[in-house]
């Protein structure tokens, strides 16, 4: 058996030194062993040494409420974990692209992002040129949309193979927005790292700034103050609630149920005005930083929030159970785009995608960070895995984050600021885990003798759950495709990186 | 049915009556257009060296500051003990000239928004495309945010189309990197004449957070001719619908 995987929790560094390289066959079988039981793969990806590439496993326990860590060293290639594993397949094709190492026997090798690689000299292939599944036969067409699309949203490249109405398999291929950040973070902190993190995914300010705030403070062996952890959830749930009201406003206009659609889209807007109130801007941005935050409320400011709240709270609740209660609509999304549990749980779907085909997976409450070490998220699940499912576990995490916002601002007292600048400690790993609104965010960090990063790995929950989009297709119709798009409601920006 | 309309009652009217009166209030904390205000002590370059997109040089009676690299984040203000930079809540930022965006002591608001082609053409009726070449998707959630009932830019005639054919100019995001550059100029190209560029957002503007990047292009401008500047990290809606009224040549005393 050999030993175990090193155990750590969220919020907690490790010497760089204890997670001890093992060689490949006892790598692949923690890896396996772990994931055997209530766990999924949370991030897999290479480091470049003198010679060969480390790789790093994180694979987070649900159930103990822990990670596990491993490393073994590879050279150009290694025997792939997919076809054992298949929720590994995409970190593999990353480690690839990255890394110009093979994953031997893979089923399904090429680019994920089409980026130049860090190590050796392989030209890319030019964006979206790759070897695409297809099916023959007289009546099967094929239909390839993107990278521009037709609304103002994010470039990606989609293949249908269709058979008449019925899509048999969508292709997705990304990296059009790949603009290079995770090399550059090698060698920080510096000046540009926290902006870094404030646009992995725009729309996941507070979520991906919360991760690295808590990465380098794990590195630094402190804490933020109270208040400052409970801002920090407050501007993370206004965030759930901005994103998922705007989700279901835009699954609304896609099935043409336009009220609802009208409704949302302001009230959207009406969220992230209440994040400026906070802190001067609509996406949070400048809020957070390694120590705590950098503005605070005042008891003026919380009842203003509190009164605003309210309103938002009741036209949210309006508009959405007018949706709901429409038959029309519930025909519309109830069997659309079905991903069964056993699905989502073999390719490592996480976040909202996760938990609507029935798995229990929030960090929240599993492996619990900052103010939710104390005040608990109950974990919202539905069975379905259908767009109902993806829809009405937002609607139920929408009165959730209500609940628990104006929870936090009533615990609220004012102390704990400005914050001091924080460094991170030398020779030392962290994995930051943190439930952002489209799900599990992982940060893995490790820092050199002079405290500087070696490598600073991050895992959007995108990258997990592209492939489900990929899988609700299958056997629907064309035009469906919005719908289950809008569904899922995916980053492009923070695949690519 | 009636279900609908009791919704639409409870909902209200929210439409904002900008441009003929005020813009709602920006927030207190908001960081809006700089305003230089101070000199700088002898050799002290502290808030270049804060800067996170070199977005400030020194002047000889004061810093200066580029709002197409700036990211608002008020590092410099932080850090400057001369007070000789501050944000102010103005939202007024887009420029038609690159050279308007950079703000000295004393500059004026940029008078040069007005686009002669636009108003010509496109003053009762502009249709843009709009391409997201590699940004954060902030600045496209605010090009949204302007279809709401709150803002309603269709009110003055301007509409996100899906066609380039059908459009009169594009509105683009993001730094354009290597991956969207084809992508971008292709659409551009499909764009027929008279069309416009608008650039949204420090990343199309300058780079942004990644200019230098070798994976991106430094902005829209590297690849195809700019007509209006919107800068912001990402721009308040106001801030756009502000730079698109009055590149059109609507009369915006706000």
């Amino acid at each position: 058996m050999g030993e175990a995987m090193v155990r750590l929790y969220n919020e907690e560094s490790l010497p760089l030194e204890v997670v001890s390289v093992v060689d490949f066959e006892q790598f692949r079988h923690l890896i396996l062993g772990t994931l055997a039981g209530e766990a999924h793969l949370s991030a897999l990806f290479g480091v470049p040494q003198d010679r060969g590439v480390r790789l790093y496993a994180v694979v987070s326990d649900t159930v103990h409420g822990s990670m596990g860590l491993a490393a073994t060293d590879v050279g150009d290639s290694f025997p792939s974990l997919t076809p054992a594993c298949p929720q590994a397949h995409w970190f593999e094709r990353e480690i690839f692209e990255q890394w110009g190492v093979r994953p031997e026997g893979h089923p399904w090798l090429k680019p994920v992002r089409f980026q130049p690689p860090r190590r050796g000299t392989t030209a890319p292939s030019p964006p979206g040129v790759t070897d695409y599944f297809s099916m023959e036969g007289e009546e099967v067409h094929e239909v390839a949309v993107g990278p521009v699309h037709a609304g103002v949203i994010e470039p990606g490249h989609f293949r249908f193979q269709c058979y008449g109405e019925t899509v048999h398999h969508l292709e997705i291929s990304l990296g059009y927005q790949h603009r290079g950040v995770e090399a550059k973070l090698v060698g920080g902190p510096d000046r540009r790292t926290i902006h870094y993190m404030e646009t992995l995914a725009g729309d996941t300010t507070i979520g991906h700034a919360t991760a690295y705030s808590q990465a380098v403070e794990s590195l630094a062996g402190r804490r933020p103050t109270m208040t400052a952890q409970i801002l920090r959830g407050v501007a993370a749930e206004l965030e759930r609630l901005a994103n998922h009201i705007g989700c279901l406003g835009a699954m609304a206009g896609d099935i043409a149920f336009l009220p609802t659609r009208n409704f949302c889209g302001r009230i959207r807007g009406d969220v992230l005005n209440l994040t400026a109130l906070i802190c001067g801007n609509r996406f949070g941005r400048g809020f957070l930083r390694p120590g705590g935050v950098t503005s605070g409320m005042d008891p003026d400011q919380i009842s203003r929030m509190l009164a605003r709240l309210d309103v938002v709270e009741k036209d949210a609740e309006v508009a959405l159970s007018l949706m709901f209660d429409a038959p029309s609509v519930l025909g519309r999304l109830e069997g659309t785009g079905t991903v069964p549990a056993q699905t989502a749980a073999s390719i490592g779907m996480v976040g909202v995608g996760a938990r609507a085909s029935g798995l229990a997976r929030d960090v929240r409450s599993q492996l619990p960070y900052g103010i939710y070490r104390y005040s608990s998220v109950p974990v919202c699940t539905y069975t379905t895995g259908d767009c109902f499912a993806r829809a009405y576990v937002r609607w139920v995490e929408i009165q959730r984050s209500f609940a628990f916002v104006r929870d936090q601002l009533g615990s609220l007292n004012g102390d704990g600021f400005p914050v001091k600048p924080l460094y991170p400690g030398a020779g030392r790993l962290t994995v930051s885990l943190v439930e952002g609104w489209r799900g599990e965010i992982c940060h893995v960090a490790a820092t050199d003798a002079a405290g500087k990063f070696l490598f600073y790995k991050v895992v959007d929950p995108s990258f997990h759950n592209w492939f489900g989009l990929a899988c609700a297709l299958r056997g629907q119709q064309i035009s469906d495709f919005p719908l289950c798009n809008k569904s899922f409601d995916l980053s492009y920006c923070g695949h690519d990186l | 049915m009636l279900n609908i309309i009791r919704a639409r009652l409870q909902q209200k009217h929210r439409t904002i009556k900008y441009p003929d009166a005020a813009p709602p209030e920006m927030p207190e904390k908001f960081a809006g257009r700089p305003v230089v205000v101070g000199r700088c002590p002898d050799g002290c370059r502290a808030c270049q060296e804060v800067c996170p997109t070199q977005a400030i040089t020194g002047g000889p009676s004061g810093p200066v500051v580029d709002t197409g690299r700036c990211l608002f984040c008020s590092s410099c203000v932080s850090i400057c003990g001369e007070k000789a930079i501050a944000f102010s809540r103005d939202h007024r930022l887009a420029a038609v000239s690159r050279e308007s965006l950079v703000i000295r002591p004393g500059s004026p608001l940029p008078a040069d928004v007005l686009c002669e082609t636009a108003r010509k053409y496109f003053k009762r009726s502009f249709r843009l495309r709009q391409v997201s070449a590699g940004g954060c998707n902030a600045c496209e959630a605010d090009c949204n945010v302007l279809g709401t009932p709150v803002w309603d830019m269709g009110r003055f005639g301007i509409q996100f189309v899906a066609s380039p054919r059908h459009a009169d100019g594009i509105l683009v995001t993001g730094p354009v990197t290597g991956n969207m550059r084809e992508a971008l100029l292709k659409t551009w190209e499909a764009v027929p004449d008279p069309r416009v560029v608008i650039a949204v957002g420090s990343c199309a503007v300058s780079g942004g957070p990644y200019r230098d990047h070798a994976e991106v292009h430094n902005g829209a401008g590297s690849v195809v001719p700019v007509d209006l500047f919107v800068p912001g990290c990402p721009p308040h809606p106001l801030t756009i619908l502000d730079g698109l009224l009055r590149f059109l040549g609507y009369p915006v005393t706000w």
